[in-house]
């Protein structure tokens, strides 16, 4: 209760700023297209811009109404279904995502235990992210497209390169976490490099595998809406984002931007859902 | 090692004389700093019999732990002669031929206190089922044998400890060293773990090296005392002690025991400089 309170009472205050904002951008226009025989008062105003088919600002009331309509009024395989088209989002997200985690995880492994990856890669690394992923992925989906490597491919590698960034970071820093006197007792044992890895680097290192997951996991879906537009928005969210923009369609830019936002949360669940897991298996603590 | 050797006990008893666990020649330790090197030690000359309990004992900075390290391997020898069981103390490492109790537990929180004590023989590839025999055993011995399922943080500073000590009897190791174990815990649990550790002594026959800052510590648990000196680390004094066995914590009103105690203050104080 003492956690729902505080947001309960933020959203509602968004949900009323909301509508009020809703009501200022959509006035004018509703005003024009409003039934030049019928009454003007404020309440009349209000609800013309509040049920606008086209709106500059929809209300969350209309943005539920679409969604609901489009998920439940379409077949499930059919095109104008959302539901179908986070599908083919959460697809590209989540094969991206596992791409990314195990390169970066093996990235992380290798700048670990080599001076030279960890001077050469390194830099890398870093600057990989410096490059806007707008400017790149135009770019990674023509290259893969010229051998031949067309659809998901190009996309996950998107989400690959957005999301084994904070993994490699996260997983280098916990690789190297364990301490002089940890080390020295493996060393005590006549601990082989293989051994020590598993016995105390890879264990020690979950304290921040799972804060990069959470990280990884929303850049995933980001990921994945970007990569979806160069690829001529044929299908996704990203795809409903692009169209929507095309056409003036608020309601559709509205719509998958909410199942954008529950499909990351649903993927940060997940992630949690694995912490707490492995938070059971050591006794309650990670 | 293969498994054969691990579950073979090392010889343990104090039968043979002159059985040199430890022999240190004209050691020295130098460790290089930014400005100049420092001598850790020099010319340590020390030999530990099999069935001694060595303490080292002196202020900070006169090479106790430095010294433990060096038998240990964990700190490498600048010029000297270090033999620990007639090997090279790298040797005597890759054989496991030592247990190696830390200032702190070191204690992996992730693990029970039961796998924190297999631990090393996970590492040296002993078979599970018998790895859990030996675990147990060692808990024992230590007395938590009802705490193998909990985790480390469940249980107190001592226990902690005795968790490492259990550990550090994994390979059943001829050599136990131990750097200032119980420095960090509080006078009566501090008492009770030099009881514990005595009896343990007793009953196995381990050589022991005992870094410790505290006299009364030092004059319990040993049969001789390393007094040492700072800047630059070396040893001042050797003092026996023929303190009755077994010793129980009462031995401590005894006037023999402060009389050792007396002379034991008198040597730290000889080596002691307030620069």
């Amino acid at each position: 209760m003492t956690r729902i309170f505080p947001l309960a009472t933020v959203m509602l205050a968004l949900i009323i700023v909301w509508y009020a904002g809703a009501y200022v951008l959509n006035a004018p226009q509703a005003i024009n297209l409003m039934d030049p025989d019928g009454p003007h008062n404020f309440w009349a105003v209000v609800q013309a811009a509040w049920n606008m088919d086209r709106p500059v600002l929809p209300t969350p009331g209309q943005i539920a109404t679409n969604l609901a309509a489009s998920i439940f009024g379409n077949p499930l395989f059919s095109p104008r279904n959302f539901l179908l088209q986070t599908a083919y989002t959460a697809e590209t997200a989540v094969t991206g995502l596992a791409g990314g985690v195990v390169l970066g995880i093996f990235l992380a492994i290798g700048i670990v235990h080599s001076r030279v990856l960890d001077r050469s890669l390194m830099p890398w690394v870093i600057t990989s992210q410096t490059i806007p992923i707008l400017a790149i992925a135009p770019m990674v989906v023509v290259a893969l497209g010229n051998i031949g490597l067309t659809g998901l491919v190009p996309k996950a590698a998107i989400v690959g390169y957005l999301s084994f960034f904070p993994v490699t970071v996260g997983m280098v820093k916990g690789l190297r976490s364990p301490d002089a006197m940890q080390m020295d007792l493996m060393r005590t044992y006549n601990t082989k490099k293989m051994s020590l890895f598993v016995k105390l680097r890879w264990p020690v290192a979950m304290a921040f595998l799972f804060p990069s997951l959470r990280v990884a996991a929303s850049l995933s879906v980001t990921g994945a809406i970007v990569a979806e537009l160069p690829t001529g928005a044929q299908v996704g969210l990203g795809a409903r984002l692009l169209a929507g923009s095309y056409y003036g369609q608020t309601m559709m830019m509205w719509g998958a931007l909410v199942l954008a936002s529950l499909l990351a949360l649903a993927l940060i669940g997940m992630v949690r859902l694995g912490e707490f897991w492995l938070c059971q298996q050591r006794g309650g603590r990670l | 090692m293969n498994e054969q050797t691990l579950r073979e006990p090392a010889p343990r008893n104090a039968s043979i004389p002159n059985d040199n666990v430890i022999v240190a020649e004209n050691l020295n330790i130098m460790f290089d700093t930014n400005d100049h090197p420092i001598s850790a030690l020099q010319d340590v000359n020390l030999n530990v019999q099999r069935g001694d309990f060595i303490s080292l004992i002196g202020p900070s900075g006169c090479g106790k732990t430095t010294l433990l390290r060096a038998i240990a391997d964990l700190t490498p020898v600048t010029s000297g002669h270090l033999r620990v069981n007639g090997m090279s103390p790298h040797t005597a490492r890759e054989a496991r031929a030592y247990g190696y109790v830390f200032q702190a537990p070191v204690l992996l929180p992730w693990r029970t206190v039961l796998r924190n004590v297999t631990l090393p023989l996970e590492i040296a590839g002993m078979a599970k089922s018998d790895r859990i025999a030996c675990a147990r055993e060692n808990l024992a011995l230590v007395g938590l044998k009802d705490f193998s399922m909990k985790f480390p943080w469940q249980l107190s500073g001592g226990m902690q400890q005795r968790v490492s000590i259990a550990r550090a009897l994994s390979f059943k190791p001829s050599l136990l060293l131990m750097d200032e174990p119980f420095g960090a815990l509080d006078e009566i649990t501090r008492d009770s773990l030099n009881v514990h550790l005595h009896d343990l002594w007793r009953r196995t026959g381990m050589t022991t090296i005992f870094v410790t800052h505290s006299i009364p510590e030092a004059v319990f648990l040993s049969t001789r005392i390393v007094v040492m000196s700072a800047r630059p680390g070396r040893i001042l004094r050797v003092i026996e002690s023929d303190l009755p066995m077994p010793r129980s914590l009462g031995i401590r009103d005894t006037a023999a025991f402060t009389a050792l105690a007396h002379d034991l203050r008198e040597a730290l104080r000889d080596g002691h400089s307030y620069d």
